[in-house]
């Protein structure tokens, strides 16, 4: 075997979004050697683009708020399938984690009183969102970077993990490249943590980056990890729909929260239209309480634009199919109209909502603060991912740990706004904190020689073949079946036809060719990708179809309406022996009596 | 449907040449939107960095007709098109393939800053209170999103290559948030001077002209910390109490 650059480390941390980097400065501080590997550059991970807020029940702005209300808001907008004791985890240990944010330097927006204000949120009974004006993911990561890179930690940048290695049963390193010269490198660990984002790029309309290919989901899957929740995708209400170029490229939740509203072409508010029957006790049934509500009035209830993310983007794709959507195919999104309630109404809008304003100033020629935006659905987020111990984040898999958008259980069918970034940091520093335990207690493992061989082998072919199979291609074409045929509303026979296609691309993919050398070359990176978000494909729809219903972020219409059976169970993937994927049902845990009162008492 | 030539430099350390490529020009696109057209069509080993597509990750900086920019929110109707459009990797770092350019000492530079250290907390809960109009100004630097294009402009890094001596704008302004962050206790200001250069910022304002987040650098950042330098250093009230600051400590 040729001689590869191993590098060893307690704890390696895979991915360097807003999980990865808490975990690593927790696992540093608990005083073990740790790696970060990312894909990027740091600070140029998914988390930089959040932009809303980071839900955490401080009860700066509502002294009515608590983790209480906060946990019986991310169950019933998860529909009750979420896995109740990493809700409960999250809900109670958020505020702490923002605080602490603070103590590193962030600088949240601030209360007239000067504590970290609070925004509204979608699904969100109080005000919660901690946040920076629109851009409150750049802080968090910012702060989370600056932090970090004084705790010792060693960062690889811009290299990518192929494969997870493993001693017997247990996880003990990792194999990937790095991306300037393509040279292999064999990361060698006692505990690894996931913390690689979502899986974006296999849907064409998204407003995920080109990192989002599912890499955690499937190292962990072929290393032996369950995935759990695959079919929930949360297709976020408002992505940007022109130009063309921009299509899927995110519009906060902020804008609504702001006090924003969608209409169709008729200048209707439709949102008024369709409130579902768990939500109506909260929901405004007039504008102008939802405007009070939006102001801060404590006796007001949200405007319908703020119920949950799935059924907003279903009433959107609603008005778009009935023939009454905006003339590039989406519904309006307006904040301007807030000019007939507030003086200096367009400052105000630059305040609050700057990177929307630059953002549609710039790529649409849209001045926010006059006009109406055209949104509508794009991919933005998996509630689905590894499945872990909800308090040390550990898979099945001894020694390997998953946190964030990969990791799952949290957000059930939806996932609220606010609670990724929450979810980050919870989640974050308790798999830092349990996999240094873990990496106490362990030493390292025996590295299979002759896996990294084959996974080496495996990765350079595309440079031997001449076949004519485009990578780029490939994807765009699992993009289209994805889109077209596994979105936002499904059905049995285009998940079968899809099925049958991503085998196809599966099959098309072994003849993947490149060319150039191995030195920075995004050809041969999308090739090596393409593998992954194949699998989450693979995943994705096989999940979807065990799951006949419609719930949350999944909507069937051969099944339109939920069934109390499948309100008691997660769908659950893994490899089987033969190396096929299978999928089955499993019981929801059991939640303790003084958490099922918790939700009665807020329903 | 139109189409318009793109010249893209194409090499890597021991250097490189330009490249024509055509591509077909759609309403709305940018100049990445093109790079990636090339890319998926023409030329798939073509390296550039991207993420967010939106402004918001400072990833895809380049030189477009000569102009440091983001080639996210480079629209092509803002270009002339009956010309090539020329798009290069920034010119203040060395390049490692096509558009991309080893930016590693920006993070071997922010390494060396004295990190935040903020004053014991005000309330008994472990927090602090701080009012908005006086967080406004450190809020404005943090817009940065690490672009390193002000990096690339400044002619004290691109013309004179003094990267051992000077930090750059974006570094400045790390500096000026830490400095102005109201619970902040630590002391840059020697370092600014003696380690950090600020002295060869002649203030010429091309960072501010470059910045995407339309920071003002020069004017709310630098400035006042070339004066809080002065300050410190050439004030005789605050020579004698740095000198006796150090003898008390001795």
């Amino acid at each position: 075997m040729p001689e590869y650059e191993t590098f060893e480390h307690d704890v390696l941390v895979i991915g360097a979004g807003g999980a990865g980097l808490r975990a690593a400065i927790e696992a540093s501080a608990a005083g073990v050697r740790v790696g970060l590997v990312c894909k990027s550059l740091l600070g140029k991970a998914h988390t930089v683009m959040a932009e809303g807020g980071i839900a955490a029940a401080l009860a700066n702005v509502d002294e009515r708020d608590n983790w209480k209300v906060h946990f019986a808001d991310t169950m019933r907008g998860g529909q009750y399938v979420n896995q109740w004791r990493m809700a409960e985890l999250h809900a109670k240990e958020a505020p702490d984690r923002v605080r602490e944010l603070e103590a590193w330097g962030a600088v949240f927006d601030r209360t007239k009183d000067g504590r970290i204000l609070q925004r509204h949120f979608g699904g969100h009974k109080y005000p919660r969102l901690a946040h920076v004006g629109d851009r409150t993911g750049l802080e968090m990561i910012r702060t989370l970077q600056d932090h970090g890179v004084h705790q010792g930690i060693d960062v690889y940048m811009e290299h990518t993990v192929l494969s997870l290695l493993k001693d017997g049963d247990r996880v003990v390193g990792a194999f990937g490249y790095e991306r300037e010269r393509g040279r292999f490198k064999i990361f060698r660990a006692k505990a690894v943590v996931l913390a690689t984002g979502g899986i974006g790029r296999a849907y064409k309309i998204t407003s995920n980056s080109w990192e989002y290919t599912g890499d955690g989901h499937t190292l962990a899957y072929n290393a032996g990890a369950d995935l759990i929740d695959m079919e929930f995708i949360q297709f976020h209400p408002t992505g940007m729909v022109w130009p063309p170029s921009v299509m899927g490229i995110l519009v906060t939740e902020g804008v609504r929260g702001e006090g924003g509203i969608l209409t169709n072409k008729e200048g209707r508010r439709f949102m008024f239209d369709a409130i579902p029957g768990n939500y109506r006790a909260q929901t405004a049934d007039n504008e102008e309480e939802g405007w009070r509500y939006c102001q801060g009035a404590k006796d007001a209830r949200r405007p319908p634009e703020l119920l949950t993310r799935d059924h907003v983007s279903r009433c959107i794709v609603h008005e778009i199919k009935e023939g009454r959507g905006s003339p590039h195919g989406g519904v309006f999104l307006d904040i301007s109209w807030i000019k007939q309630k507030l003086p200096n109404a367009a400052e105000h809008i630059k305040r609050k909502l700057p990177s929307m304003y630059h953002q549609f100033k710039q790529l649409a020629d849209i001045d926010i603060t006059e006009q109406p935006m055209e949104v509508g659905p794009t991919t933005h987020y998996i509630m689905g991912g590894v499945h872990v111990d909800p308090d040390t984040q550990m898979s099945r898999v001894p020694g390997l740990f998953a946190a964030g958008e990969c990791a799952a259980g949290i957000n059930g069918a939806n996932r609220l706004g606010g609670n990724s970034l929450s979810d980050l940091l919870v989640f974050g520093k308790r798999a830092g904190e349990f996999a240094a335990k873990f990496a106490k207690e362990n030493s390292l493992g025996k590295i299979d020689d002759g896996r990294i061989e084959s996974v080496a082998r495996e990765a350079l072919a595309p440079f031997e073949r001449r076949d004519d199979e485009n990578p780029y291609q490939m994807q765009k074409d699992l993009q289209d079946t994805m889109q077209d045929l596994v979105g936002i509303v499904r059905n049995e026979s285009e998940m079968r036809e899809a099925l049958e296609k991503i085998d196809d691309l599966k099959k098309r993919a072994e003849r993947a060719a490149v060319t150039g050398n191995r030195e920075y070359n995004p050809g041969w990176h999308t090739a090596l990708d393409l593998k992954n978000l194949l699998t989450v494909s693979g995943a994705i729809t096989l999940a979807a179809l065990e799951r006949k219903e419609s719930r949350g972020a999944q909507f069937r219409d051969d099944y339109p309406d939920k069934n109390e059976q499948f309100a008691k169970v997660n769908t659950m993937i893994a490899k089987a022996t033969d190396g096929s994927m299978q999928v089955r049902l499993e019981p929801l845990p059991e939640m303790p009596d003084h958490l099922k009162r918790v939700i009665e008492e807020n329903r | 449907m139109a189409t318009a030539t793109f010249r893209i430099w194409r090499g890597d350390a021991n250097g490189g040449e330009f490249h024509d490529y055509t591509a077909e020009v759609a309403e709305g696109m940018v100049v990445l939107d093109a790079v990636h057209d090339i890319q998926r069509t023409q030329a798939p080993d073509l390296a550039c960095r991207w993420n967010c597509k939106a402004g918001k990750c400072g990833s895809c900086s380049a030189e477009v007709n000569g102009m440091p920019k983001l080639m996210c929110m480079t629209r092509l109707s803002e270009l002339p098109l009956e010309k090539p459009v020329t798009i290069e990797p920034m010119k203040a770092f060395s390049t490692l393939k096509d558009l991309v350019t080893d930016v590693s000492w920006n993070f071997s530079v922010k390494k060396t800053i004295k990190p935040f250290k903020p004053r014991p907390p005000d309330a008994a809960d472990g927090t602090w209170r701080m009012q908005q109009e006086d967080i406004d100004r450190v809020q404005e630097f943090r817009k940065c999103i690490e672009c390193f294009l002000c990096q690339d402009v400044c002619h004290v890094l691109r013309d004179h290559q003094m990267h051992e001596r000077f930090i750059g704008p974006r570094f400045l302004i790390h500096v000026a948030a830490l400095e102005m962050h109201p619970l902040d206790t630590e002391d840059r200001i020697e370092e600014l001077r003696n380690k950090q250069g600020i002295g060869y910022c002649n203030i010429t304002k091309c960072c501010t002209k470059v910045c995407p987040e339309n920071i003002e650098i020069t004017d709310n950042g630098i400035i006042p910390l070339k004066e809080r330098v002065v300050d410190d250093f050439y004030d005789p009230f605050g020579w004698i109490w740095r000198w006796l600051k150090k003898k008390s400590n001795s």
